[in-house]
């Protein structure tokens, strides 16, 4: 018995594969919903419904998916030229923080102004956050990982800082939470009175771009270069180092995006719950759509799903939440195996 | 065991019956025979992927057979069948083997690589002192001599190659199985491994030699067996036999003769001068090298690997600058230490690990073609890539160079060696450069994508090009060259023409004589 690597992928398999691991998923988070006593079927249902039974579940979805799009993409973009940022959380607080800090009002513009200059901020703010790792990388050769890693916790601890301090909203009755953004700086939402804004098809228009960048343009053949044979690229001419840095600074900006768009479509004020871990879902996002960029939106609302629908179950029959990290971390195991379905054939000899 | 054992011809040690095994839709053995006598010298004679590797990598217990067994005398003279699949079970039988490349810890003495391995694990402390009398008997009585104490670092690769074979008899080697063992040798290092091997035989040794190289291959075996496609295609004592009987054999048909055409050369393109390039340890990787390339002109650099080839290659290709000294193209300097510049000034590179510098094996072969060339405005507007032209051009380079691939959009990892080297030749000569680095262009290639190489290279220089052609290949480097240099420890000769050299003396260079003496002492 032996693998051997296949020359072409089937188009039904490249279908089936992902399908088929998700299903697996399920299979396996079963074993501990029947550990827990409850019905694996009524959990389940309650999972679909809780996520996409009504339009309010729907909408709710939506707007879990929306951050998460934008994190996937910044670690698709980023680990496809094999730079680990491990950072996608902290880039979205800074971000976050960012667009909490020009939104309160200290500059007041039309939002037509205001709007576009709260995300190019927010944006600008996470990949000066990512150059620095980046940058210490390039030079110093000091393991991205670490420094991304390490910086989640510093910023978190500088949003912390400064809604504690300068930032904390004098109307807060002493909550740690930033003053609410101004009307307009906020995003429009896209259905009245849910949660979905803008920023979801900022998002999905992101992983279009980022998709045509990788795939038509000199910036995406780069990164795909240098990612895939950093000796082969620079060999044949590529300025490996511009390019690192350039995809530090697109991966770090689209992170910044996601809390760009909690605070300004979302909440409207910064707090520091305002993400459940949205930077380190994001990998998980991406490494399930292979690290390619219209699969992430896929992936994206896949996991969206997961969250929110556990989210619900777990009030109904009162089973922890835990169990949407647990269908999510084992649909990523599946969705490994799944990619080594579509990559090798095994050859019974 | 003695010479004065006896030493009857039937006195088989070693039969292989009916081995087969396949890879998937690929029959890498296909129902191997072959017999091996006491005392004798074997050789395993095929091109690569013949099956050589795999045939002993099975022999070694590397690999498990699909079919078929192998049975090795022990030592009363009784065959017995190995167990299949164990290394372990190959060692105790008495089977030594000695990989092309060396699996010798560099830090380490060469004693301490010798035993490694072969003290119990149980044991606090290895028995060293018993060991050591063993070796420096074996060492007495085999005639390989080293110096057990250096660390495997600083010897030679004629001397760690001399551990290798200590190793392997120190351990009890019976049969002993030498993959290509003279790739990396000077042609003097090649006339002493084989003065050693026949002095081993005549002591009872019984020697496998895996070669793709006639000309030892005819000097040091009594029996050659040829391998094709996986299959024994002939089984011929060697004094009946003749070079060109068995390159025709190995390839299955006639081989075209690669013939230089006489050409005067034309001016100067590239100059070298005084060029040094620092090195590991604070040893220049080249000290002063200096060399004019021109036009019309092949010019080839030998060397034994490791004297300073990387540095020269590193440097024209555009991966390193140099210490001091100039670099001129056409009388101007040149932009060193950037590839793209090197590039865009019209030099041609063929890299020595193509797998590893020269394709992007996960990018399609119409990416891979454009990797140079991307940013050019055939292949690029306004910062997207123009995928149709990209794609067009491919098929015209896949077409004129005989890329064997199911098409432009095929993953490049998939293609066999031969053909990455087409890819990489259609890349730069496409570019019509005037000068071309190539680095081991041949290395690891079969014999007809080695003559495409080849031709490729020579009408490149009837074109007008200059080139440098860095070998470790005698036989391809008097073939092509106009002039050869030689390489030792960072110095560069003076090119000298090919007309004027003998292989003994370039091996004389290549092991440090400087030209004058090699060119007395050859003589």
């Amino acid at each position: 018995m032996r693998l051997e690597t296949r020359t072409r992928v089937p188009l039904a398999l490249a279908i089936a594969a992902p399908a088929g691991a998700v299903v697996l998923a399920l299979l396996l988070a079963a074993i501990p919903l029947l550990w827990a006593e409850v019905s694996v079927v009524d959990a389940y249902v309650l999972i679909f419904k809780g996520a996409l039974g009504s339009r309010l579940a729907i909408t709710e979805t939506l707007s879990r998916a929306t951050p998460l799009i934008f994190t996937g993409l910044a670690a698709a973009v980023a680990f496809r030229a094999k730079l680990w940022n491990i950072g996608g959380e902290g880039q979205l607080y800074i971000g976050a923080l960012t667009a909490a800090a020009v939104g309160t009002g200290a500059i007041a513009l039309p939002s037509a102004v205001m709007i576009p200059m709260v995300l190019v901020l927010g944006a600008l703010a996470g990949a000066l956050l990512m150059l620095v790792p980046t940058l210490l990388k390039l030079r110093l050769g000091v393991d991205e990982v670490v420094t991304t890693l390490l910086l989640n916790f510093v910023v978190l601890l500088f949003v912390s800082m400064m809604i504690e301090g300068p930032m904390k909203d004098p109307m807060g009755m002493g909550w740690p939470q930033s003053a609410p953004i101004v009307d307009e700086a906020t995003l429009p939402k896209l259905i009245a009175r849910t949660r979905v804004h803008v920023g979801l098809i900022l998002a999905i228009l992101a992983g279009i771009a980022v998709w045509v960048m990788t795939q038509r343009t000199i910036w995406g053949f780069e990164a795909r270069a240098v990612g895939a044979s950093s000796a082969a690229a620079r060999f044949a001419g590529m300025p490996v180092p511009r390019v690192m840095l350039r995809v530090g600074l697109i991966s770090g900006a689209l992170a910044g995006l996601a809390g760009v768009g909690e605070v300004a479509g979302l909440k409207g004020y910064l707090t520091l719950d305002l993400s459940p871990g949205f930077g380190y879902s994001g990998i998980v996002v991406a490494m399930l759509a292979q690290l390619n960029a219209l699969p992430v939106i896929v992936a994206a609302l896949f996991v969206a799903v997961v969250f929110v629908g556990a989210d619900f179950m777990s009030r109904a029959i009162g089973v922890s939440n835990y169990l949407a990290n647990l269908v999510v971390a084992t649909s990523l195991l599946t969705m490994l195996l799944a990619s080594l379905a579509t990559r090798y054939r095994l050859r019974l000899r | 065991m003695t010479a004065t054992e006896a030493r009857a011809p039937e006195d088989i040690v070693l039969r292989l019956r009916g081995i087969t095994k396949r890879f998937g839709a690929l029959v890498a053995n296909n129902a191997i025979d072959l017999e091996l006598r006491r005392g004798a010298i074997l050789a395993l004679l095929g091109e690569n992927g013949a099956g050589k590797t795999t045939l002993m990598n099975i022999l070694f217990g590397h690999y498990l057979a699909d079919e078929g067994e192998v049975l090795v005398a022990d030592p009363g003279g009784a065959l017995t069948p190995l167990r299949g699949g164990s290394p372990s079970a190959a060692l105790a039988a008495g089977i030594g083997m000695v990989h092309q490349h060396f699996t010798l810890a560099d830090n380490l003495t060469a004693f301490d690589n010798i035993i490694l391995g072969t003290q119990s694990l149980f044991r606090p402390w290895a028995d060293r002192r018993s060991a050591r009398r063993k070796l420096d008997e074996l060492m007495d009585g085999s005639g390989l001599r080293v110096d057990l104490d250096a660390a495997i670092g600083v010897l030679s690769v004629g001397e760690r190659q001399r551990v290798e074979i200590l190793k392997a008899l120190y351990r009890g080697a019976r049969i002993l199985i030498l993959d290509e063992p003279t790739a990396v040798l000077t042609p003097q290092e090649t006339d002493r491994l084989f003065e050693t091997l026949h002095h081993l035989v005549a002591q009872g040794l019984s020697i496998v030699f895996i070669s793709h190289k006639l000309a030892e291959v005819m000097s040091v075996s009594q029996r050659v067996v040829v391998l094709r496609a996986g299959a024994v295609v002939a089984d011929l004592i060697t004094d009946e036999t003749d070079a060109a009987h068995l390159a025709e054999t190995m390839v299955g048909r006639a081989i075209p003769q690669t013939v230089r055409p006489e050409m005067a050369p034309g001016e100067a393109i590239l100059v070298l001068d005084k060029v040094c390039v620092p090195g590991a340890h604070g040893r220049p990787a080249l000290s002063d090298a200096s060399l004019t390339l021109r036009q019309h002109e092949i010019l080839g650099i030998a060397g034994v690997s490791g004297n300073g080839q990387v540095a020269l290659s590193n440097l024209i290709c555009g991966l390193q600058t140099p210490e001091s000294g100039t670099v001129t193209l056409h009388e101007q300097a040149v932009a060193l230490g950037s590839p793209a510049g090197m590039v865009a000034a019209g030099i041609g590179r063929i890299p020595e690990d193509r797998l590893h510098d020269g394709v992007v094996g996960d990018m399609a072969v119409w990416e891979n073609l454009a990797l140079e060339d991307y940013r050019s405005p055939a292949f690029c507007q306004a910062g997207f890539i123009r995928g149709g032209a990209a794609r067009a051009h491919a098929r015209r380079a896949i077409e004129g160079f005989d890329v064997r691939c199911p098409g432009p959009e095929a993953a490049t990892r998939l293609l066999s060696g031969g053909n990455v080297q087409k890819l990489i030749l259609a890349r730069v000569l496409t570019r019509d450069p005037n000068v071309i680095l190539a680095n081991q262009p041949s290395r690891g290639l079969d014999i007809g994508a080695v003559t495409e190489v080849h031709r490729r290279l020579l009408e490149a220089r009837g074109r007008g090009a200059g080139i440098i052609l860095i070998s470790e290949d005698l036989d391809e480097l008097l073939t092509l060259s106009d002039r050869i240099a030689v390489l030792h420890r960072g110095h560069l000769s003076q090119a000298m023409p090919t007309e004027s050299v003998t292989i003994r003396q370039l091996g004389l260079m290549m092991a440090g004589h400087d030209t004058e003496t090699a060119a007395h002492d050859a003589a």
